[in-house]
């Protein structure tokens, strides 16, 4: 691989199940070395396909993907020497310790004993395992255990690094501690990683480019900072009612000053340029309609709001939407 | 070279996980010493019976229960392996450059040991109750190799099984379905001699039976072993066939991945 090779490349990702459920429907994006990209998007999306193509567990219909210069499908062994995996449920082994999880998994990348060892005592003490290395992961806690993956995942030094959802069923706490670990061993290593999110703050919080993916097509992608400044202006959200949001969103979309109007739920998501001069022609609009606003809040965009903007759809909805059709694929 | 190795610490992880369970490896140890004693009391006196072919029952029984409990302990080793297929264990051995052939190979290894140390723990009790193998050292390497083979074939079906079904529920069903039968289609309990002939017609294609046969040849005196060898090469030929399979098994459940 050159140094300025991408370190993960995607082109033209297609992938439909048995049944005909259509996963991944002409996925692209790049990653560079030593960038954490983060894909986001509801469950269902495609983010864990697209996932388990990288890391040799899946096959493409169609497509082509590198991983640190070498082809998923012609090339397997030399991606899987090259990669750290980390699922989206724990794959620990429970019947063994924190520290026996740690020299298998190294030995099977054939680690040289001694290094093994000095490798693991290092990673059990930065993660905090340090107390519970001898102790059988079953009675790890769910935090605790999730760190040892993300050991496993990082034991042999790999180039590349897939974090399948890697806080989703944490509590905030652990959540945090999480990103805290994630950002230190970056700052160490320089290790690139590819991070699968269904939370938007984390996506925003620790990506330094993101896609945002959707029925199985990445719809927008870039810096957190430029998704947002693309949009533009500020977003006013005017809670309504769910009877007429979509009648007020009409009628908001046709005044001067809007760039945009969309009905979310009970409340019409409105972009304009300068939000707080023109709150109080939109309430005296939709007032003289005459419609009653609940409730007014004003913010910057969010990636909540560029996730509308190209979906059409709310985030959370599409999430939960996404939840009630199986497993997050 | 690195395939040995990666079997070798996949086994360890195996016996490690096994040792850390002593309520199970009291069951598994006492269990053959159940057999022996409940089915010697019950069916004692089926000597007697014109034609069975066997004076003492207990150097009858013996072979046949070495076979069944290598058998039973080999027919769920599967079981294991749809546990770390469900907990994501299989996927992230998968994503490592570990050898395919390993993660099954470790697992039949992991049977195979464990029956070795049943047979062996069998042949003692059994001795001590009053069988003799005529052979001896002989006789106890004949009785080994019948026990791994049988115990590792039928280990890598499991294996492929459960890599099929890939459902605990489903997976047990099955095997119910099929080792019992297996059971009572052999000489492990009742001698052929006294079997309807369709019965002793299917105990003939029965690797259960082959095995049974084999393991008892090996308590006998050498001059005896001439059908051994055949029923020993069968039992090989059903290792390679289940290892096939097993290996076929694998590659569908990659495929379908």
């Amino acid at each position: 691989m050159t140094a300025d090779a991408p370190a993960i490349e995607v082109v033209d990702l297609r992938k439909v199940y048995p049944g005909g459920v259509r996963a991944l429907d002409g996925l692209t994006f790049t990653v560079g070395t030593g960038e954490l990209f983060a894909l986001l998007g509801p469950n269902g999306a495609g983010k864990s396909t697209t996932v388990r193509i990288l890391v040799t567990l899946t096959r493409p219909d169609s497509g082509r993907a590198r991983v640190a210069g070498h082809d998923v499908e012609a090339e397997p062994q030399a991606v899987r020497r090259a990669i750290g995996y980390v699922a989206q449920h724990s794959a620990v082994d429970r019947e063994a310790t924190g520290r026996e999880n740690l020299l298998l998994q190294g030995r099977l990348y054939h680690l040289p004993g001694r290094r093994l060892r000095a490798r693991v005592e290092e990673l059990l003490t930065s993660l905090g395992l340090g107390d519970a290395a001898d102790r059988v992961a079953r009675g790890y806690s769910g935090g605790m255990r999730r760190r040892l993956d993300i050991a496993m995942g990082i034991v042999h030094e790999p180039r590349v690094l897939f974090l399948d959802e890697p806080t989703t069923g944490l509590d905030p706490e652990s959540r945090a501690a999480l990103w805290r670990d994630l950002t230190d061993l970056r700052r160490r290593t320089g290790l690139t990683v590819l991070l699968t999110t269904h939370y938007l703050e984390e996506a925003d919080a620790l990506a330094d480019r993101v896609a945002i993916v959707d029925r199985g097509r990445v719809v927008a992608s870039g810096t957190p900072a430029a998704l947002k400044a693309e949009l533009g202006g500020d977003t006013v959200v005017l809670d309504v009612g769910a009877g007429v949001a979509a009648a007020v969103a009409h009628l908001l979309a046709g005044a001067p000053q809007v760039l945009e109007a969309r009905a979310v739920g009970g409340s019409v998501h409105v972009r304009v340029a300068d939000g707080a001069r023109a709150l109080p022609a939109l309430m005296a609009l939709v007032a003289g309609a005459p419609y009653e606003v609940r409730s007014a809040t004003l913010s910057r965009p969010s990636l909540d709001e560029v996730y509308l903007h190209h979906t059409g759809r709310a985030f959370a909805q599409a999430d939960a939407a996404g939840q009630d059709g199986g497993e997050g694929a | 070279m690195t395939a040995l190795s990666d079997t070798w610490y996949m086994l360890v992880r195996l016996l490690r996980a096994t040792w850390r369970q002593p309520v199970w490896v009291v069951v598994e140890l006492v269990q053959p010493f159940m057999w022996l004693v409940l089915y010697g009391q019950l069916f004692g006196r089926v000597t007697e019976i014109p034609g069975f072919g066997a004076r003492s029952y207990i150097q009858f029984l013996t072979p046949g229960v070495a076979v069944m409990t290598s058998l039973f302990g080999s027919a769920w080793a599967g079981i294991g392996l749809i546990e770390d297929l469900d907990r994501g264990v299989l996927d992230r051995l998968l994503t490592t450059p570990a050898s395919r052939a390993a993660i099954v190979l470790a697992r039949v290894l992991h049977s195979g040991t464990a029956g070795a140390v049943q047979t062996a723990i069998i042949v003692l009790v059994g001795t001590a109750m009053g069988a003799r193998i005529a052979a001896g050292a002989a006789g106890a390497a004949l009785l080994l190799a019948v026990a791994v083979l049988l115990g590792g074939g039928f280990a890598a079906a499991s294996n492929g099984l459960a890599l099929l079904v890939r459902r605990e529920e489903t997976f047990i069903a099955v095997l119910n379905f099929v080792t019992l039968p297996l059971t009572f289609l052999s000489a492990s309990l009742m001698s052929t001699a006294l079997m309807p002939a369709w019965m002793r017609a299917a105990s003939r294609l029965n690797p259960v039976n082959w095995a049974v046969e084999a393991a008892r040849a090996a308590f006998s005196p050498p001059a005896a072993w001439g059908a051994a060898v055949g029923d020993v090469a069968l039992l090989a030929a059903f290792l390679a066939a289940a290892s096939a399979f097993a290996t076929w098994a694998f590659a569908a459940y990659r495929r379908s991945a």
